[in-house]
């Protein structure tokens, strides 16, 4: 299993010149990708342009949208951009897309929600026709973009089967995402797929002594959840020991890439998940399946 | 008027404001949720105002689980004691079905009278100064909003949610089945559910003990069955409050009468009732909030609402306890407790789906009719209840492998029974449906794939189906998909065949002939599904009419006479190729969208001539095909079709008209229906639960119509058990995907690996091993027993 950080773009308040500074240093290994995270009505940066960043600063490590909410995007100047970044990052990027799980972006958007879910099938087919016909190109000569889906309900996993190359969990507990594991796979199965989808999902973290002002982050950043924001705050890995376990429990689940996203924007916490990724090989449960860190 | 927003939890003496919470309704749930605000902090003014006399109560026995008692244990000690003390406790559940009684053991339950658990709360709640208002009906809400908090604890009527019903906004669904509350001094030692057969239809009762020679009686039945028994002689207007429909009991006392022992059915207040299901998009209004059945019901056949209610009461006191704030303990409230509810609502629409077509199992011996019953909120499986009570599941394993009579002394799996489908004996229930070839050129299978496929091929699963298999160049749905058009691909086949009949397993070997008709011209499955070949590589597409599959797939052309003349032949032509080639099983594809499913779906089919409209009509074209291949086919050899029995989208395909379809193909010499449902169109919403199309099959195989195969998500040999013992098919395809350690399927070859005696160490007795169990058995047993 491959093991990614978040770029701090979705936290609120970030001094915008943190996204290439970290970017910088997480490219020099040994974490294997750079996320970002889509929010419109909140103190954020966009991810597109967050990742344009991070891909002029960086030549090794991947980048990928965890998730893109293409719903609330017109589909040709969306491709171009997600194009555009892929020949900026050659070789490197990856889109995850999705509807988004808040109602409040979209009250905002020329694009309503009640569609959004069939939109985004149509986004998906379409995204991929321009590329593959050439519609829209940018410069070089790239393989086809690497698209990922994220959602839970049938519908998401039948068009992620169909039209992606692998599928982006949002983050459960681990028996809770091994059960949707399998429905991705029968779903991708059902679909004829070869193989099997690639499979992502992500967690949040705050190492050192950052543990109180993440869980904040979160309560405030799921407020509109009600009562399962404080759940998913206290799931807030908070120690080297808690990132292992969840990333191996991952890794025997079935998960191909966990991304961790930051919730202080502060450099010194992606120099504490460096630690705890370079401390031991990342889990890969095809190696060193319970070897101990 | 306090602030919503004010701090609920008061400290007495400190100089903040009394905090007062009027509660309305006196039940279960409203007054255990004023004990537990009450205990928390005595400084609380709490009040509950009931309509009814202290005495006046209505109903029986009210059925805790073990969960349950737990929490109110945890809750409130002393209201616990007392009620724990005054329940009926009892484990098993009893099917009488069929002339047969079936036990479950394993589980946990406990009843108690619902007067003595009223006594109990009010005395508590007066205990910890709750003032309790008998014979107080709130008749307008408003009058009591001053309060810091107001529960609308009012029941399935309440006037709460009635008075703010803008914003509650409830739905309130009649759900089709009738039932009367009573009771009985006839011994009962278990929950016991009662299918009686009448001339006018079907009844059930639901019995439970709660307390010494008292038992609780409900009895049910569809609307129809009612008014065919002339049960609706006695219009529920036309009692006085708190009056009995002694006619209705008096027959069902007669109907029940084998149970009863002489006893009598008891009526309290007892009348015919439709079952509601409430539910509210908002439980919480500003200060006011809902709980118990003013704010949700699930029907009775899953828990009573009364345990609801209380859980209810339990989740308000934990959220006012851990939060500062009122506004915020009651978003907490209604967030916490909400998606708990809509889960359980979801079991009980589950099992009334159950009851709903229950009479499409009445052709059921009573083992499968009970595992069937047992395991209808599928909260429950067949692990989970080997778990519970492996003594019942080995009954029910050995009654599924009753041959001829015979029953066998060791239990085995459902999944490893023999079964004979039309001229095909097969070894066990198993299928494997590998992943379509991808590599090949002009139709001629890869060696990659005809490799990929001898391993599997080498296993003890009773049929390998090989998949997507196209019966021309341009049924192909993409350029790499194998075919069995000319003679060179089929020697190509013939050559797996070859190398798969070197082994002596049980294994059949089956091909499924595949047209893609509007699917077709695809670029690689790799490249995602429905994604077009450019155009200077294409095909022209065929389908029933020009309908395109999917927003970026081509349009196709309606299938013409000529057209439909040589499909037929190119199926003709490969079903003789593939019998000459050696296969033991052939599938029709006529499922997922493909030319042949394109004639069935109303989505796809819009011809306006004799192949399109009615049903009969749309099954035309695809019946004249199966029937050429099966006039070709060796009758010696098992021929299956495989269909879509829903489009899993609006204005599709209906139950009645693909039993029609399926009817109309058994006559034609079809030996076995391969049900699989959806992508129709890509507007299908599909779900990927465990088995996800196992409810279709069920509806086939049901309708009389076996023997069935089904496909889809059942990754275990026990998920397939499952499946089968509830009667929902006769075969499955095991994984699809594929099951992701083969090894345990693989046939072991000599010297290669042990004999398999670690295998099935531990495993039930030691008696059961057998010598000549195959891996796959070998392998679930392990599985079972991990």
């Amino acid at each position: 299993m491959k093991l990614g950080v978040g770029l701090p773009n979705g936290l609120p308040g970030v001094d915008p010149g943190l996204v290439a500074r970290w970017a910088r240093r997480a490219d020099t290994g040994p974490l294997d990708s750079l996320a970002v995270v889509d929010r419109i009505v909140y103190d954020s940066l966009d991810p597109v342009v967050s990742l344009a960043a991070a891909a002029a600063v960086t030549e090794r490590i991947d980048l990928v949208t965890c998730i893109l909410i293409a719903p609330l995007r017109e589909t040709t100047s969306l491709a171009k951009q997600l194009l555009s970044l892929h020949a900026l990052a050659p070789g490197r990027f990856t889109a995850g897309l999705a509807i988004g799980a808040r109602g409040d972006d979209y009250d905002v958007s020329e694009f309503g929600r009640a569609t959004r879910g069939q939109r985004l099938t149509d986004q998906l087919a379409r995204i991929r026709q321009l590329d593959e016909d050439g519609d829209v190109r940018a410069p070089g000569d790239q393989p086809p973009l690497r698209l990922l889906v994220g959602g839970t309900s049938g519908p998401a996993l039948s068009r992620m089967a169909q039209l992606a190359e692998g599928w982006v969990h949002g983050g459960s507990p681990p028996r809770v995402f091994a059960r949707q594991v399998a429905e991705a796979r029968a779903a991708w199965a059902d679909a004829g797929r070869p193989g099997q989808p690639e499979i992502w999902s992500m967690a949040y973290y705050a190492l050192g002594d950052a543990a109180e002002a993440g869980r904040d982050y979160l309560l405030d950043y799921y407020a509109f959840t009600g009562a399962f924001a404080q759940r998913i705050a206290d799931g807030l890995l908070t120690s080297p020991l808690e990132v292992r376990e969840y990333a191996q429990a991952y890794a025997d689940a079935g998960c191909d890439h966990l991304v961790l996203f930051p919730t202080v924007p502060d450099l010194d916490q992606l120099d504490l998940l460096a630690d705890v990724a370079g401390g031991s090989t990342p889990p890969d449960s095809s190696t060193t399946r319970g070897a101990s860190p | 008027m306090a602030s919503p927003a004010c701090v609920l939890p008061g400290n007495a003496g400190n100089g903040k404001p009394q905090v007062r919470i009027e509660c309305v309704g006196g039940g279960p749930g409203g007054l255990y949720a004023a004990i537990l605000l009450k205990s928390d902090d005595p400084s609380r003014d709490v009040v509950v105002h009931e309509r009814n006399a202290a005495d006046d109560t209505f109903g029986f026995g009210v059925v805790f689980s073990a969960a349950t008692l737990r929490g109110l244990e945890a809750a409130d000690g002393p209201s616990f004691e007392r009620l724990w003390d005054a329940c009926a406790r009892w484990d098993p559940v009893e099917v009488r079905y069929g002339g047969e009684r079936i036990r479950a053991r394993g589980n946990s339950f406990a009843a108690i009278s619902r007067h003595r658990l009223l006594h109990i709360l009010q005395e508590r709640a007066t205990e910890l100064g709750v003032e309790v208002r008998f014979t107080d009906e709130v008749t307008d809400v408003t009058d009591l909003l001053d309060a810091d908090l107001v529960l609308g604890a009012d029941g399935i009527n309440s006037g709460v949610r009635a008075h703010f019903a803008e914003q509650f906004r409830p739905r309130l669904t009649v759900e089709g089945s009738k039932f009367i509350w009573l009771g009985t001094a006839q011994r009962f030692d278990a929950f016991t559910f009662i299918f009686s057969d009448s001339p006018a239809g079907r009844f059930q009762a639901h019995i439970y003990p709660f307390g010494e020679g008292v038992g609780t009686f409900i009895v049910e039945c569809t609307d129809a069955t009612w008014r065919a028994a002339g049960l609706d002689a006695v219009a529920a207007e036309d009692l006085a409050p708190g009056e009995s429909d002694h006619s209705s009991i008096a027959h069902l006392q007669d109907l029940f009468a084998d149970h009863l022992d002489g006893h009598d059915l008891v009526a309290n207040n007892s009348k015919w009732l439709d079952w509601t299901t409430v539910r509210n998009e908002s439980w919480r209004h500003d200060r006011v909030v809902l709980l118990g059945d003013a704010a949700h019901t699930a029907h009775f056949s899953i828990g009573s609402g009364t345990k609801l209610a209380m859980e209810d009461a339990m989740a308000l006191a934990e959220a006012v306890r851990a939060n500062t704030s009122l506004d915020h303990a009651l978003d907490d409230y209604v967030s916490a407790r909400k998606p708990s509810v809509e889960g359980i609502q979801q079991a009980a629409s589950e099992s009334l789906d159950w009851f709903a077509r229950h009479g499409r199992y009445w052709s059921f011996e009573p083992p499968q009719f009970a595992y069937s019953l047992l395991t209808r909120s599928t909260r429950v499986d067949y692990d989970n209840l080997r778990q519970r009570d492996h003594r019942l599941v080995d009954l029910l394993d050995r009654w599924y492998a009753t041959e001829d009579g015979r029953v066998p002394l060791v239990p085995r799996p459902p999944a490893l029974t023999g079964v004979q489908v039309g001229p095909t004996s097969l070894a066990n229930r198993l299928v494997l449906l590998p992943e379509p070839d991808d590599a090949a050129t002009d139709g001629i299978v890869s060696s990659a794939h005809l490799d990929a496929l001898a391993e599997w091929v080498d296993t003890d699963v009773a049929l390998v189906l090989v998949d997507g298999v196209a019966v021309s160049a341009t049924g192909r749905s993409t350029e790499t998909d194998a075919g069995i058009w000319t003679d060179e691909q089929a020697g190509h086949w013939a050559d797996l065949l070859a190398t798969a009949r070197r082994g002596d397993g049980p294994t059949r070997i089956g091909l499924r002939l595949v047209h893609a008709g509007p699917r077709g011209a695809s670029r690689g499955r790799d490249h995602g599904i429905g994604r077009p070949l450019p155009q200077d590589r294409s095909w022209p597409l065929v389908a029933a009419s020009p309908v395109r599959w999917g927003p970026t797939t081509r349009r196709p052309d309606a299938l013409d006479a000529a057209g439909m003349e040589s499909v037929v032949h190119d199926h003709v032509d490969a079903s003789r190729r593939a019998a000459e080639a050696g296969f033991d099983a052939l599938e029709v594809h006529a499922g997922h969208g493909g030319l042949l499913a394109s004639f069935l779906s109303p989505l796809t089919n819009r011809r306006d001539d004799d192949h399109g409209g009615d049903v009969t009509n749309r099954m035309r074209f695809p019946l004249r095909v199966v029937e050429a291949v099966r006039a070709t086919w060796p009758r010696d050899r098992l021929l299956s079709v495989c269909l879509s029995a829903s489009d899993l989208e609006p204005d599709g395909i209906e139950p009645d008209e693909v039993l029609a379809v399926v009817e109309a193909l058994r006559a034609t010499g079809v030996d076995l229906v391969h049900v699989v449902a959806g992508q129709t169109t890509t507007h299908s919403r599909p779900e990927y639960g465990t088995a996800f199309n196992s409810r279709w099959s069920d509806l086939v195989r049901n309708a009389g119509s076996d023997p069935v195969l089904t496909s889809g998500n059942m990754p275990t040999v026990d998920d397939v058990n499952h499946v089968l013992l509830s009667g929902q098919a006769d075969l499955c395809v095991l994984g699809r995907p594929l099951p992701e350690t083969p090894d345990w399927l693989v046939r072991p070859r000599a010297g290669t690996r042990d004999d398999g005696a670690t295998a099935t160490a531990g495993t039930q007795s030691a008696g059961d091993t057998d010598a000549t169990a195959g891996p796959a058995q070998r392998a679930a047993e392990t599985k079972e027993h991990a």
